[in-house]
């Protein structure tokens, strides 16, 4: 390959042209002068980006780098370290199955397959039509109503695979009449 | 005896008037009034309390600590990352009473020359964190927060920080290092974050449970609270009930009470024609006591004395359906999962510890295999960075020293028929 042959023109060739929208960055900006520059916020500051697009997207969390004068890879090694981060876009509701010990002991598992067998996908994905995306995560603190599930941010306990299909039957049914189905 | 839960059942509880109805906000007013900040140590000194986040250090030494460094600003950091498994104490006090935790607050901040709070809350709290705003506003109305507090001249501001998921943050030196916008990492100690701690400055961490505690002890004096629970464990206790007993939940009792009586007395017993056969009385990072340990008090000393700790008061009870090997493998993968990365021998060290209890639950485990584990875990915990890597192994360490039948029925091929977990309810 010669040395003038750049890299658009391998992604051409490649049919690799970026076609997507570009994405409206301007919510970045708001966010960081509301909150402030200083180190310390960055967290708070990518907390508020994932609330405005759901995830963080790279263009995103590059403006962030720049905007608050840290390297972007400071801010994409704390996007990394910390679970509720996320790098890649996610449904419109986020199932979280509790899969620590008091839920584990509990009948957890039943629940967690029931969640899987309902929406076809399994932990860290999210369903083809972005109605949920599924996590099973450590522990949520309401060991007293194991086993646990959080939908977006509501716990629901004492469950069963029964009690589950209803609650997601629920879910799937309040999903389609807020989106006018 | 109800101290840090005399408020939950009153209708409303979270707001400022139920708070205000039992003498909420009577000790911060007296603490500025009548007591100079050296007084209000002392008080805190003679209540013998210690720090109900897990390491049990005396917090009356903590605030004296930060008290003499010169330097300021000084912070106070209420650690409200309640992430132990098993853990939901601090949940109760935050959705329930947040004005006991403001007033904690004000308090040691007024105790210790800091005029400023922050409390780190799990990201898995949104509505607590929620709770907590609204409370720091009505409390700022009423001038028991911000600038001047009644006229006193104290300024204290408090702010809520959101986690974003790790357990590792509420190590105190790694919740620091998060709130300062960086990754989870512990620091090493010494320097405590007495004197290093936010923004290398003088810091107060101390847990939601062991703040509630302050307002009562300011109002009814040290010597009252140092009569209640056991000489070196003064005190109430929230004990986080859950497993396998009738009625999990979060029960309030004088610290020292035994396994026996929190299980059998307060939560209702076992489940029907089940039987006891062990308990995380720590969380999951505690070794775990059997039927023979039922007596134990679960106090720091006595629990510490039996080779296990209190941690946060997580009492994780198991009946004669739980099958050991599985339950440690859980709480290992963990423990693999939640470590942040820095030290070899936690992050290497759990993930080969995971390996073998998988082949172990495949079938594929010799005896040789328990000989090994110990030996990888207690390298783990005598060379971890910090606390997670040294506890994460007790679970292991302690169901394979109390049950080791369990695991060899594995490693013979016949695990117990009946002991699935998953089956259990």
């Amino acid at each position: 390959m010669s040395a003038d042959v750049t890299l658009e023109d391998v992604r051409q060739d490649a049919g690799l042209e970026e076609t997507e929208e570009p994405l409206d960055l301007a919510p970045v900006q708001r966010i960081i002068e509301s909150l402030g520059e200083t180190k310390g916020m960055l967290i708070p500051v990518l907390q508020e980006v994932q609330k405005v697009y759901g995830y963080v997207p790279e263009e995103a969390a590059d403006m962030v780098a720049d905007l608050m004068g840290i390297y972007p890879s400071q801010v994409f090694g704390v996007l990394t370290f910390y679970t509720q981060f996320h790098l890649t876009p996610r449904g419109r509701h986020i199932i979280r199955a509790c899969s620590g010990t008091a839920c584990h002991v509990r009948g957890g598992k039943s629940v967690i397959s029931k969640l899987e067998h309902m929406l076809g996908i399994g932990h860290g994905e999210t369903t083809e039509d972005m109605f949920a995306s599924f996590e099973k995560v450590a522990c949520l603190g309401a060991c007293g109503l194991a086993p646990v599930i959080m939908i977006d941010n509501d716990a629901h306990g004492q469950l069963d695979a029964v009690k589950t299909e209803r609650i997601m039957e629920n879910l799937r049914e309040m999903d389609m009449m807020k989106r006018g189905e | 005896m109800k101290i840090l839960t005399r408020n939950i059942d009153r209708p409303n509880p979270a707001h400022i008037d139920s708070y205000l109805v039992n003498e909420g906000y009577v000790a911060l007013p007296r603490a500025l009034n009548e007591m100079k900040p050296e007084e209000v140590i002392d008080e805190v000194k003679f209540s013998r309390l210690r720090g109900r986040g897990g390491a049990g250090f005396p917090a009356g030494m903590k605030w004296d600590f930060a008290s003499r460094d010169r330097r300021k600003p000084k912070y106070i950091i209420c650690n409200a990352d309640e992430g132990e498994p098993g853990t939901f104490k601090d949940r109760v006090l935050i959705e329930k009473d947040p004005h006991a935790i403001l007033e904690g607050m004000a308090i040691a901040g007024y105790a210790v020359g800091a005029e400023y709070g922050f409390i780190y809350i799990r990201g898995e709290y949104p509505v607590g964190a929620r709770i907590l705003e609204r409370a720091i506003a009505e409390a700022e109305k009423r001038s028991f927060l911000g600038r001047n507090i009644l006229n006193s001249g104290f300024n204290f501001h408090i702010v809520v920080h959101r986690g974003a998921g790790a357990y590792i943050c509420g190590e105190e030196t790694a919740l620091i290092e998060s709130l300062e916008g960086k990754r989870g990492q512990s620091r090493i100690r010494p320097p405590f974050p007495v004197n290093v701690g936010y923004s290398n400055l003088p810091t107060v961490v101390n847990n939601v449970e062991t703040l509630a505690s302050v307002a009562p002890i300011i109002l009814r004096g040290g010597n009252w609270y140092a009569n209640i629970g056991t000489h070196e464990c003064p005190g109430t206790k929230l004990y986080s009930v859950s497993g396998h007993v009738r009625n999990p939940g979060v029960y309030e009792l004088p610290m020292g009470v035994t396994l026996r009586e929190l299980v059998f007395e307060h939560a209702g017993g076992m489940r029907e024609n089940r039987t006891f056969k062990a308990a995380f009385p720590g969380g999951a990072s505690s070794a775990c006591l059997d039927e023979s340990e039922l007596d134990v008090r679960l106090d720091f000393n006595s629990l510490a004395a039996v080779g296990s700790m209190l941690g946060s008061g997580a009492v994780m009870v198991l009946d004669d359906t739980a099958d050991m090997v599985k339950v440690a493998h859980v709480l290992i993968k963990f423990f693999e999962h939640e470590s942040c990365g820095k030290c070899t021998p936690c992050r290497e060290g759990l993930f080969w510890v995971r390996r073998v209890l998988d082949a172990i639950l495949e079938g594929r485990g010799t005896e040789a295999d328990l000989d090994l584990l110990l030996d990888v875990c207690e390298g783990i915990r005598s060379t971890s960075f910090c606390g997670l890597g040294e506890a994460s192994i007790n679970p292991v360490v302690s169901t394979i020293k109390k049950f080791r039948h369990e695991y060899m029925a594995y490693i013979r091929g016949q695990s117990l028929a009946e002991s699935s977990m998953e089956e259990a309810s």
